[in-house]
């Protein structure tokens, strides 16, 4: 850099101004890491602890919050819990020394079972119809081309309630209430127009050349597709799926309204923790870090994509 | 589009002029083929799952249909939930508050996230770590976190009330962010303004790295002043990000809904009561299938009207 050594350019920054600059960031990062640093801490906290004023930074760090969030417990009398065997694992222990006994496994785990498959399930139907819209836009002369791509993201601005009125009254009439089934089809039909246009972008940065190199050699259209381009846009693929993923995972509305029970996902069954006289929120917070910490390696491993999932391929560097 | 010199162009002729049956026997699918076949399916999808649904809103508002009693008779109202939502004193008052909410959360996450990727964009050591760690709030669960707010917005035990008062003195349960008429409307605010900031500030950064350093150098030679440069280059040249990031978060916290939920669900009385909210009472809890329709057709109209007007004024900008 030449720049650098002219001390006034406008283009390289002085020393002085850049520290200046890093310090206001990492002071504005670190406030916005303090939320997330106290769910952490609150899972690891006594419940007691939790609550307690001033705010406790340092304080003895406890599982019971991750065995709460688990399991579900009765109180016991100490007679009863003396007849006993000895406890098994640090959950029973734990629960014991409060007068509990482990009644059996929390809602908590089908809740994210739930969450893994509706997710799982949507991001492979959205990518794998996405890839097949976006090939098709992107490499042949398609009547109302645009119309037809404005209308696929336009089913995007539609406010989430909006939707789930006649989506209620409809999976009524077709059994698919509260199935994984009604929501994996739900959340393909949100997310598809997002991978469509995230991977029309990325398709469309593969020269075409490739594929007519291919098609001289005798390969069929189909065959270029899977042989060519697919390997060229593995990347792309895998960063929008990790955003499908995200989004279904991250969806509470349509999963708050249309779900109660057996497909009811992690988002909207969080809040509803709650132990005895009133919200548990070291169980709650533990809950939180466990449906978070995914996500948080997702956005490290997706960063330099990020910009382009989050504006749906508007702006690309 | 004449131009044939191309062998792609060509293969696209062949294989329009080209019957699909006979382009099946003699090398697989035609393109015209494999293009719908590949098209489909996704417009089908959408056409079942958003189209179909739409399309039976619109004709559940012209009727008193409610969907907790599916087999009492359906009649026909007409215009009259429109009319009523549109003169409902209720509703202009949801719709303020929606204002309210997307006016001051763009207006503070635009500032914020500006300056922000001014910031980073001196390229201080360290800034790629730096913005990741920036980013993160904003690809988590707007319900899950907004959850865990409520737990920090608490007015005794809460972290936000005791960081607030440690430095402004005072009792750290003398306010309630979620329990004040006037404070809840920021508690939303706040939190949104977390979560996003680092989305405007991200396209912002773009923005300024889509400016050529030519242009600088140009405006320093003809000893521009910082300020200058400042309105006359870097504001004018990212005023297209800006605008692009401004009608993605308008879009969506027009539409919000998750985290309001979660944080107030519409309290204290209606002082958060966003648009959303209102539409989930009125279908959800109400059960006026027909009201709600009609109030959603309008929602989605306003959106939809609202951010064509925007993405033309969007275009012209970007011509310029």
């Amino acid at each position: 850099m030449s720049a650098a050594n002219t001390a006034h350019s406008v283009v390289e920054p002085t020393p002085a101004g850049r520290r200046f600059a890093g310090a206001i960031v990492i002071l504005y990062a670190v406030i916005t890491m303090i939320p997330l640093l106290w769910i952490g801490l609150t899972s690891l906290k006594s419940p007691q602890d939790s609550i307690s004023y001033p705010p406790k930074l340092v304080f003895t760090p406890t599982v019971e919050g991750y065995c709460n969030l688990f399991t579900t417990r009765t109180r016991q009398t100490p007679e009863f819990i003396q007849s006993l065997g000895p406890p098994q694992g640090m959950c029973e222990e734990e629960a014991r020394s409060r007068n509990m006994v482990i009644a059996g496994p929390s809602n908590y785990i089908p809740r994210f079972v739930n969450s893994l498959i509706i997710a799982f399930g949507s991001t492979v139907l959205a990518v794998g119809l996405g890839t097949l819209a976006a090939y098709g836009f992107s490499r042949f002369r398609v009547p109302l081309k645009d119309d037809l791509l404005f209308f696929i993201l336009s089913t995007r601005m539609m406010p989430p309630i909006a939707v789930a009125i006649p989506i209620y009254l409809m999976y009524r009439e077709l059994g698919l209430s509260d199935t994984r089934l009604g929501m994996i089809l739900l959340y393909t039909s949100v997310n598809v127009s997002l991978a469509v246009w995230l991977l029309k972008g990325f398709i469309d940065e593969i020269p075409r050349e490739y594929e007519e190199a291919a098609l001289i050699d005798g390969y069929t259209r189909f065959q270029a597709f899977v042989k060519v381009v697919l390997p060229q846009a593995a990347t792309g693929i895998a960063a929008t799926a990790i955003f499908c993923l995200i989004f279904a995972w991250n969806e509470y509305a349509f999963a708050v309204l249309l779900t109660s029970g057996t497909a009811q996902t992690a988002p909207p069954f969080i809040p509803i923790i709650i132990g005895e006289g009133g919200q548990d929120w070291p169980a709650v917070a533990a809950g939180t870090t466990i449906f978070l910490v995914p996500i948080l390696v997702f956005t490290i491993l997706l960063r330099r994509h990020l910009l382009r999932g989050i504006t749906f391929g508007a702006v690309r560097k | 589009m004449n131009d044939l010199s191309t062998p792609s162009q060509l293969a696209l002729r062949a294989a329009a002029a080209t019957p699909i049956g006979v382009a099946r026997r003699v090398r697989g699918l035609s393109d015209r083929a494999i293009a719908w076949l590949f098209i489909t399916p996704t417009i089908l999808l959408l056409l079942a799952i958003n189209i179909f649904p739409l399309v039976w809103t619109v004709y559940l508002s012209f009727t008193n249909y409610r969907a907790n009693r599916p087999n009492a008779p359906v009649n026909w109202v007409g215009l009259d939930w429109y009319r009523r939502i549109l003169t409902d004193p209720d509703v202009w008052a949801a719709m303020q508050v929606t204002a309210h909410f997307v006016i001051w959360t763009i207006v503070i996450e635009t500032l914020l996230g500006f300056a922000l990727a001014m910031l980073i964009d001196k390229k201080f050591r360290g800034h790629g770590m730096w913005t990741t760690i920036i980013l993160l709030p904003m690809m988590l669960s707007p319900a899950v976190v907004g959850n865990f707010w409520t737990f920090l917005y608490q007015p005794q035990i809460g972290l936000f009330n005791y960081v607030v008062t440690f430095f402004t003195g005072g009792d750290p349960s003398s306010f309630q962010m979620l329990g004040d008429v006037t404070l809840s409307p920021w508690a939303i605010i706040i939190v949104d303004v977390w979560m996003w900031t680092p989305y405007v500030m991200l396209i912002c950064l773009a923005g300024l790295r889509s400016i050529p350093d030519y242009i600088y150098e140009a405006a320093e030679v003809d000893r521009a002043s910082a300020w200058r440069r400042f309105w006359s280059i870097t504001v004018p040249m990212a005023l297209p990000f800006i605008m692009l990031a401004v009608l993605f978060r308008g879009i969506e916290n027009f539409k919000m809904f998750d985290m309001v939920n979660l944080l107030t669900g519409g309290g204290p009385g209606s002082t958060t009561e966003v648009a959303s909210i209102t539409l989930k009472r009125a279908a959800f809890e109400s059960w006026r299938t027909g009201y709600s329709s009609a109030f959603a057709v309008i929602l989605f109209v306003s959106v939809f009207g609202l951010a064509n007007i925007y993405v033309k004024a969007l275009n012209r900008v970007k011509q310029r």
